[in-house]
């Protein structure tokens, strides 16, 4: 896909047919670049992730939803190896990453973004950038002192960083350094630098968190065109406009378990997914429950009005 | 009367002094440990001591030649190097910084105790290691230099080979630096979980920074023994600290810095130790009692004034980016 295609505003191309069979949490996918079996993370005596099998559909756009708490991020954190579960195996791509350090599963292709950004601070966002690449010979450190031996390949580095750059708006903030970057801005940083190792699977844990609304349609833009550039992107999101308008497929995730999965319309409207914001006891008064829990909810009714 | 022209002269020499120049290099393999890395490594004395036993013991007890020395001093330290390294650099930050410290301080416990008498000299230190590097001196017998800088052919020698050694460790920290190995270590000392996303091995190249450092303290442990004795008690945990002086003065995360900051922090030392000495002697002090050992320790104190002074009014040291510390959490 050319870099300066038009934004398809307003009713991207979704993907459909993604399953095999009944929808109902853990189906099977049609193509799956993740599979993953009973896998349990607890601390101390909490249960924060335990997803019996689940599947991430190649090549599409898959939303991780679910109430604060529900074990998003965790979730994220083992499949990349930044942490290790209690039980469970999962492949990417076919290859078992139970056990599997994060660099490694990294280079494998499978690279995330954080919920609280980091950005480099004291790197200038071209050298954050530069550093997302991968194989780059000028990394070993004897190599590093015979700059011939990698000059050529820093140059194509860099122009590729730049074009990036260019594509994430970010292009006269080059020379700064990452720290005066703006928090938005620092999201977007983060998510090019992730593109910088032309990835197979993006994952991003809340990548509009903090994004002005401007940028937001932007933002979804680029999550859109890495699915046209062949790429698959799983992310976790609070925003359920957002969620609708881009996925091709929403799985719901709540106390640490998978409750359901499916196109985004069916999954609003499934009340399972509706019990799953407001906890096993929403039929006590609601003026109890967090107002953001309400929120959420509110917009997932709203949502299914509008369909 | 205080001989002002005498304080200046002797705070002169210490422009090029060996000494200046090992602690120069022990404050550049700091940089590239906490300035660059952003490892806390609190036992740089430890790997300059054992640069400094490594040449003393290989030369006196096994009669290696002096590149023998050197090899078996830098070999030590890289062993060293992955004993602290490989319990702590998968930990969090302090757990470095207290390994470290406490290694040095057992390096120079078991270089002091009396059992290795033989070997170490216990708490007297060794001696008479000198005459290996003497020999490949190709300087003839003689006096050279001008005013304050005169010196004989053993110390023009001995300012060379330790300049030169510098001159070599700054380019090939620079090289290294700037290049795509800089940058991952920077990136390291910002947010290693950021790094290890994007595919790197952080826990290597954690391991490699803090081989290179501590070698460079290695070698300046050798620089620092060749115009003295071996004594077990400097290589204490206040070594480590003037170090970090030096290195905080010149400017952290700098090339340039550790260099210009030894250079300040002797000759400062020089002058003022010379100065309170010289004013004390000449009865300045007497109304407040002040006794010559007083004067003689003193000068730290206002050493450490004066380091808080420049510290405080600009931390980022002599070469640091001031841009950077505009972003200092
Ligand atoms: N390191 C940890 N130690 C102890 N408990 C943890 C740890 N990390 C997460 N938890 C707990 O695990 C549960 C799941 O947390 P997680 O961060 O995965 O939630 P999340 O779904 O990402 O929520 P949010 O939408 O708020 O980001 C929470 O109850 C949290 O308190
Ligand atoms: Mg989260």
């Amino acid at each position: 896909m050319s870099s300066d295609a038009k934004p398809t505003r307003g009713a991207p191309v979704k993907s459909i047919n993604l399953h095999v069979g009944e929808i109902e949490p853990g189906v099977a996918k049609v193509d799956a670049i993740i599979v993953a079996d009973n896998v349990t993370r607890t601390f101390g005596g909490l249960t924060a992730v335990d997803v019996a099998h689940v599947e991430i559909p190649r090549n599409a756009i898959t939303a991780l939803i679910g109430p604060n708490g529900a074990g998003k991020t965790t979730f994220f954190n083992l499949l990349t190896g930044f942490d290790k579960p209690d039980t469970g195996t999962w492949t990417f791509l076919g290859k078992s990453l139970a056990g599997i350090p994060s660099f490694k599963v990294a280079r494998l292709g499978q690279v995330r973004t954080f919920q609280l950004t980091k950005a480099l601070s004291l790197l200038t966002v071209l050298d954050n950038m530069k550093l997302g690449a991968k194989g780059q010979k000028g990394e070993n450190m004897f190599a590093a002192l015979l700059p011939w031996l990698w000059r050529k390949q820093e140059e194509e580095i860099e122009a590729k960083a730049i074009v990036l750059l260019e594509k994430f708006k970010l292009d006269t903030k080059s020379e700064d350094f990452a720290a005066s970057l703006s928090g938005g801005q620092r999201k977007l940083l983060e998510m090019a630098r992730a593109l910088m190792s032309d990835p197979t699977l993006v994952m991003l844990d809340e990548p509009m968190a903090g994004v002005n609304p401007a940028l937001t349609q932007s933002l979804l833009d680029h999550i859109l065109d890495l699915k046209t550039q062949g790429m698959t992107v799983l992310f976790v999101e609070h925003d359920m406009q957002m969620v609708r308008h881009i996925a091709d497929w929403v799985i719901v995730m709540a106390e640490g378990k998978i409750v359901a999965e499916g196109p985004p319309d069916a999954v609003m409207a499934n009340p399972a997914v509706i019990d799953a914001y407001l906890g096993s006891h929403h039929d006590q008064d609601l003026g109890e429950d967090d107002p953001e829990t309400i929120h959420a909810m509110k917009e997932l009714l709203d949502a299914d009005d509008e369909s | 009367m205080v001989d002002f022209w005498q304080i200046i002269q002797n705070a002169a020499v210490e422009i090029i002094s060996p000494t200046t120049a090992a602690y120069a290099l022990a404050a550049l393999g700091l940089a590239i440990h906490f300035g660059f890395t952003g490892l806390i490594n609190f036992g740089q004395a430890g790997f300059m001591a054992i640069g400094a036993y490594g040449y003393g013991i290989s030369t006196l007890t096994f009669h290696f030649p002096v590149w023998g020395a050197v090899l078996v001093g830098v070999g030590g330290s890289i062993v060293f190097a992955l004993i602290l390294g490989i319990p702590t650099l998968r930990l969090r930050a302090d757990y470095l910084a207290i390994v470290t410290i406490a290694a040095s301080e057992i390096l120079r416990l078991v270089f002091t105790t009396n059992t290795l008498d033989f070997v170490t000299g216990s708490a007297d230190g060794l001696s008479g290691y000198k005459g290996g590097f003497a020999a490949l001196n190709p300087i003839p017998k003689g006096t050279y230099g001008f005013g304050p800088f005169t010196m004989n052919e053993y110390d023009l020698w001995l300012r060379i080979v330790a300049w030169v050694i510098v001159a070599i460790a700054i380019l090939l920290a620079w090289q290294l630096m700037r290049s795509p190995w800089g940058r991952v270590i920077k990136g390291i000392r910002e947010d290693e979980d950021a790094v290890r996303a994007l595919g790197k091995n952080v826990y290597f190249y954690k391991m490699q920074s803090l081989i290179l450092g501590g070698v460079f303290g290695t070698i300046a442990g050798m620089i620092f023994i060749l115009p003295r004795a071996i004594v077990p008690a400097n290589y204490a945990t206040t070594l480590t600290f003037f170090i970090y002086t030096i290195l905080l003065l010149g400017g952290a995360a700098t090339i340039f810095g550790p260099v210009a900051g030894s250079i300040i922090f002797w000759v400062v030392l020089s002058a003022v130790s010379g100065f309170i000495a010289r004013a004390q002697a000449a009865g300045w002090f007497d109304f407040i009692g002040m006794s010559s050992v007083q004067a003689g320790q003193s000068r730290f104190i206002i050493v450490g004034i004066v380091l808080m002074l420049l510290v405080i009014f600009r931390p980022q040291g002599i070469f640091g980016n001031k841009k950077e510390l505009a972003f200092v959490k």
